[in-house]
């Protein structure tokens, strides 16, 4: 038998100046299985809240329905008292009848007659309320950041200082990332290995922090607080306990021309290498797909030469689980491919060139010891073009549509350093908007038009054509003086778009976290909360979220780890208890629900069910992980049977209120 | 290709590859064939039948058979099997105990096709592929085979097997049938020439859920209708509303997962085109997502699971077809 | 038409907690008026509202029901209203193919901002479906006593 108490708030004259509060708590009274009706000029005010307490107690109420005002204001004030009072929570229910009533109404019966069906429609509804329990579930106190660039490294660094252990999983041989291959950095200028390395040494000092270096997550189980990772290391040939970097293997292994992906093939390396000199860690790997040794077996000098004997060809690949409270995606981004833009003549002549690449012509640990020379004939350029956004902000459906962020202010410093170090060159860049809305940005932008002479033309380049005299021949158009132009250039480069990391993707899938259409991973709020993945416990560092300068990504990595720490700090989680339920007997275990299920909340199993006839059966049904699901519903509409439920929005109670509303 | 069929299902009892068959024998009418389980040789002599009558889909069947013990022999005519993939996708049948055998088919006869063109008491049928003679209280009549087929055989979506373990005959095509003719006419139809079509035909239903026991998207554990808790349960619709209610829902239940088979109007005793249901939900997730087939494989999401973020907005009701 | 037989529809309004809720609330807020025809169900997401409580809310003698939520690309839980937005265009497609009046149902995306819009969408929809008059082919096809 219910009993359900009513409390009609007057908010001052804010309801009671337009609805008859009154009339609503004397007609409310007449509901079936209301045992008390009243009203008050605030319900929300102490000795509001204590009347709802004394009725609660007085008349061993098993539901309240307060009239008053939004539930986004004070559902959770008025279900604090209920609960003081020893009635679940759970079993409040609100009838908002400020904002949705007697502020929009002005005439009185109407808004009386409103405010009296709004409360019965809360009242049928809190008939099928249930009491909830909010569950709780453990926090594994330890944070795994995935990929080890700037992203990564100010991520782990901040979690790590806050006192939490954080392992860092690098698919390359060391962590650094993308700006390791950068030369200076933009609007400042300082060189970017002298402000990376030092934190790269940090991470590999930082007792907190262990990397995994040359090393994949391969599995991902579990929910927030308590994920449990599969991570690959690859074999590196090399036992990173005994190796010391000292690089005479590098220096003896006679195969010596493997194009380094270090400077993007522009030079070589050998076999065994060490990425660059500042590597974390500083340890060798072998290429197996070079190394003669591991191909036919015929070599074996880096073994000999070693004097710490920690050359292993006989390594294999190992897989270790590890258990995460919280797991950080830091990505990253790469260039595009630029094999679509066959008018810039990127395959065709070796000196059309990308920026990044343009980086490590210009970078002292380059394969031109920072020298700018013609990669087809070593000579110093004169004339260069800086081609902007190929590939971006591209609606042809070559490229991305997208603006990449980064490449007007990289091509500034480009442009500015070339003519700094180079005063006698000529250098043109083409662009469609310049953009630098970032701080000191413009003022960066503006030195290199007016203090260095760049020229910036609007227009887009329409063709990079080789010439016989080993020169380029670049036609564009400038929009402003409407005329066609035609430069003879010794170096273009290209801004091409970025994109992220084609790792990403699959990462996405065994995180269930979700992904644009760009494969940028989606944020859980686009304002509110732009760190963190909706999927809970997936947190969002840096380019994998979209184009992001370093400053950017920097501020993005210690915000994503504030909110780590934040969920670290936590010993136990309390989960929303308005989520979804399966009726394993009825579900179908059809899988449409977990296919609509942002969160990945849906699991399946077979389990056995004794059923009616006696038999056992072994059926396939779904069940929820409560500390997973966010409550939204969507489950529910796709499940044909039933099955899935809402508790708190269940669907007899909105029905009820239909219902009710209807009558 | 009856004998072929017995033969084979002989030899795959015999060699233990399966413990049971499942194929058609005669009804309670000569024409009328039914879906029925053979264990033994002697069975299959006895009683199985594969001819032009043979229009029952088996393969909803395949998912109580296919827990039972021992692996079982389901014989699919090319439309049936996308109605098997789909359970299959569905995770509704346990694929391991199931050995499927397709089996041609150029169209099933269709009693109330015959019906339909006043040939009544009727007493018997056959069909030499090409005409079909019934014998009727009142004389025999003959009728071209393609004109005593049912809707949904003259305009056959399919005649490619979509999953299979053993073929008989040749690999068949999809044949894109224009099967949305009538959806069109509806859609172009006054709402009210709609309203008063669609009350004319499901005002006629008895409730006798013949719609959804048969269909193979319609498997649930336990009907909606059938639940009390679910706050629409009814056995019996207490008014025309809850009759459309019905109907509405079934359409929707089974919208994107409908493989257009076509049951659900071939069992309605009253006749209600109920597949014109299905099919303007197949008809419309077409033209706003895409080309779906249903069951056509495995991987394909289906369109009520899925969305592209520039789906279109339910306004474009309000543009497109049907007049005002 | 005499003044006490004035229609007046009883109109359901869906409402997403995150959004469109809050846009209500803020329409309150502002004082900005609509018909109390209007009555709103508040739901988590509009991917919640499943057809069987439109057409509940239909049987029970509803005149228009109208969902809001979050527009598409800002849902709270990311995805919900991509998945409301299939279902409803087909559900009310489907309700046009029976001959429902298409009017009677809407799909709105109403920000927590717009309060504004919540408003004029009321006000908009409410005059639409008292011009339509009382469900009259939903009576019929429930059979109702006059």
């Amino acid at each position: 038998m219910q009993k359900i108490g009513v409390f009609v708030c007057h908010c001052g004259t804010n309801i009671a100046g337009t609805v008859d509060v009154h009339a609503v708590a004397e007609a409310l009274k007449e509901e079936p299985g209301v045992v008390f009706s009243a009203d008050y000029p605030y319900m929300c005010s102490e000795a509001g809240q204590n009347m709802i307490k004394d009725a609660i107690r007085d008349y061993q109420l098993t539901g309240a329905v307060i009239c008053s005002c939004s539930p986004r204001m004070h559902e959770a004030t008025f279900r604090k008292a209920a609960t003081s009072a020893g009635l679940n929570p759970y079993l409040v229910e609100i009838a908002n009848i400020r904002e949705q009533c007697s502020w929009i109404h002005k005439d009185m019966p109407t808004a009386t007659e409103k405010a009296i069906i709004l409360g019965k429609a809360a009242i049928a509804k809190v008939h099928l309320n249930a009491p909830l329990t909010a569950g709780e579930s453990p926090v594994t106190k330890r944070a795994l950041v995935i990929r080890g660039g700037i992203a990564g490294i100010q991520t782990a660094l901040d979690i790590a200082e806050a006192g939490f252990p954080v392992d860092i999983v690098e698919k390359q041989p060391t962590i650094g990332g993308k700006m390791t291959q950068l030369d200076k950095t933009f609007p400042t200028l300082d060189c970017a290995a002298c402000i990376l390395t030092p934190k790269m040494v940090d991470c590999a000092q930082n007792e907190n922090i262990k990397i995994y270096s040359y090393s994949e997550v391969t599995d991902v189980k579990g929910f927030v607080g308590n994920f449990r990772v599969t991570i690959k290391r690859k074999a590196r040939y090399v036992d990173e306990t005994k190796c010391t970097g000292c690089g005479i293997c590098t220096e003896k292994c006679p195969m010596k021309k493997v194009p380094n992906e270090f400077n993007l093939g522009m030079n070589n390396r050998t076999a065994v290498y060490i990425p660059f000199a500042q590597a974390v860690p500083k340890v060798a790997t072998i290429d197996p797909e070079h190394c003669n040794m591991l191909k036919n077996g015929k070599c074996g000098v880096c073994a000999k030469v070693c004097t710490a004997g920690a050359i292993d060809y006989k390594q294999k690949d190992e897989f270790i689980e590890q258990e995460y409270g919280a797991i950080v995606v830091a990505t990253g981004y790469n260039p595009i491919k630029l094999d679509r833009y066959d008018e810039f003549a990127y395959s065709q002549s070796k000196d059309v060139i990308t920026s990044l690449e343009f980086e490590r012509l210009t970078n002292a640990a380059g394969p031109t010891s920072g020298q700018l020379l013609r990669p087809s004939d070593g000579k110093h350029p004169h004339t260069i073009v800086f081609v902007q956004c190929v590939g971006s902000r591209d609606t042809s459906g070559c490229g991305k549509e997208y603006c990449s962020k980064i490449c007007c202010m990289y091509t500034a410093k480009h442009a500015m350093l070339t003519r700094e170090k180079y005063p006698d060159t000529d250098v043109y860049v083409f662009y469609i908007d310049v953009r630098t809305p970032g701080k000191n940005f413009d003022e960066f932008y503006r030195r290199a038009v007016e203090e260095y002479g760049v020229h910036y033309i609007k227009g887009m380049v329409g063709k990079v054509a080789p010439r016989a005299d080993g020169t380029l021949l670049v036609q564009a158009s400038d929009l402003i003086s409407n005329e066609q132009l035609k430069i003879n250039a010794d170096l273009v480069v290209l801004a091409a778009a970025i994109e992220p990391d084609k790792t990403a993707r699959p990462l996405a899938t065994m995180l269930t976290a979700s992904m644009d259409t760009n494969d940028f991973f989606t944020e859980a709020h686009p304002k509110l909360r732009p760190v963190e993945s909706p999927t809970a416990g997936i947190f969002l560092s840096g380019t994998c979220q979209g184009p992001k300068d370093i400053p950017e990504t920097v501020s993005q990595a210690s915000a994503a780890a504030a909110k780590v720490i934040g969920l670290l700090v936590k010993d136990k989680l309390t989960c929303n208890p308005c989520v979804a339920h399966s009726d394993e007997w009825m579900c179908n275990g059809c899988s449409s629900c977990e296919k609509v299920c942002p969160y990945g909340a849906i699991t399946y199993s077979d389990k056995e069910f004794k059923m009616p006839d006696r038999t056992i059966a072994i059926r396939r049904v779904a069940s929820v992980n409560e500390a997973v699901c966010q409550g939204c519903g969507a489950c529910t509409v796709a499940c044909p049977s039933g099955a899935m439920d809402l508790k708190g929005f269940s669907n007899r109670q909105i029905m009820a209120e239909v219902d009710a509303i209807c009558k | 290709m009856q004998r072929e069929l017995i033969e084979r299902a002989k030899q795959l009892l015999a060699d233990g590859t399966v413990s049971r068959v499942m194929g058609w024998k005669a009804g309670e009418f000569g024409y009328d064939m039914t879906p029925a389980v053979f264990a033994s040789s002697e069975e299959l002599e006895k009683d199985f039948r594969y001819d032009d009558f043979c229009e029952a889909n088996l393969s909803k069947y395949m998912i109580k058979e296919s827990r039972k013990e021992g692996k079982i022999l389901v014989f699919l005519k090319p439309c049936d099997t996308y109605s098997f993939n789909e359970l299959l996708k569905e995770h509704r049948i346990l694929r391991e105990n199931v050995y499927v055998i397709g089996v041609p088919c150029t169209g099933k006869v269709n009693a109330n096709a015959i019906r339909s063109r006043g040939i009544h008491g009727i007493t018997g049928m056959s069909c030499d592929g090409e005409t079909v003679t019934v014998s009727t209280l009142y004389g025999e009549e003959t009728v071209p085979k393609n004109e005593a087929m049912a809707e949904r055989c003259q305009n056959c979506k399919s005649k490619k097997h979509v999953i299979y373990d053993e073929l008989f005959g040749e690999e068949g095509e999809v044949t894109g049938a224009p099967r949305f003719r009538m959806v069109e006419k509806l859609e172009s139809m006054t709402p009210d020439q709609r309203f008063s079509f669609w009350r004319k035909e499901l005002s006629r239903c008895i409730r006798c859920n013949a719609c959804r026991n048969v269909c193979p998207a319609c498997s649930c554990e336990k009907c909606v209708f059938d639940n009390d808790a679910s706050g629409v349960a009814n056995k019996a619709a207490a008014d025309s509303f809850e009759e459309n209610m019905f109907h509405i829902i079934r359409a929707f239940h089974v919208a994107g997962r409908c493989t257009d088979c076509g049951e659900c109007s071939r069992v309605c005793p009253q006749n209600i085109p109920l597949h014109l249901l299905n099919r303007k939900f197949i008809k419309d997730i077409n033209e706003l997502y895409g080309e779906y087939q249903a069951g056509e494989d495995l991987e394909t999401k289906c369109p009520l699971t899925d969305y592209t973020k520039d789906d279109a907005e339910p306004s474009i009701i309000y543009q497109r077809g049907g007049n005002r | 038409m005499q003044v006490n037989n004035e229609f007046k529809p009883k109109i359901i309004a869906f409402c997403c907690n995150w959004c469109s809720y809050a846009g209500a609330d803020l329409a309150g807020t502002n004082r900005l008026n609509y018909p109390a025809d209007v009555k709103i169900i508040r739901v988590p997401c509009s991917c919640r509202i499943n057809p069987m409580f439109i057409l509940r809310a239909f049987q029970r003698g509803a005149d228009g029901v109208i969902l809001c939520g979050c527009h598409p690309g800002d849902c709270h839980y990311t995805s919900g209203n991509y998945f409301a937005r299939r279902r409803m265009t087909l559900l009310f497609s489907m309700l046009d193919y029976l001959g429902i009046e298409k009017e009677r149902t809407r799909v709105e995306w109403v920000s927590a901002a717009e309060g504004a819009k919540f408003a004029a969408t009321m006000n908009e929809f409410v005059e639409t479906v008292t011009k339509l008059g009382e469900n009259k082919r939903l009576e019929d096809l429930r059979c109702k006593e006059n």
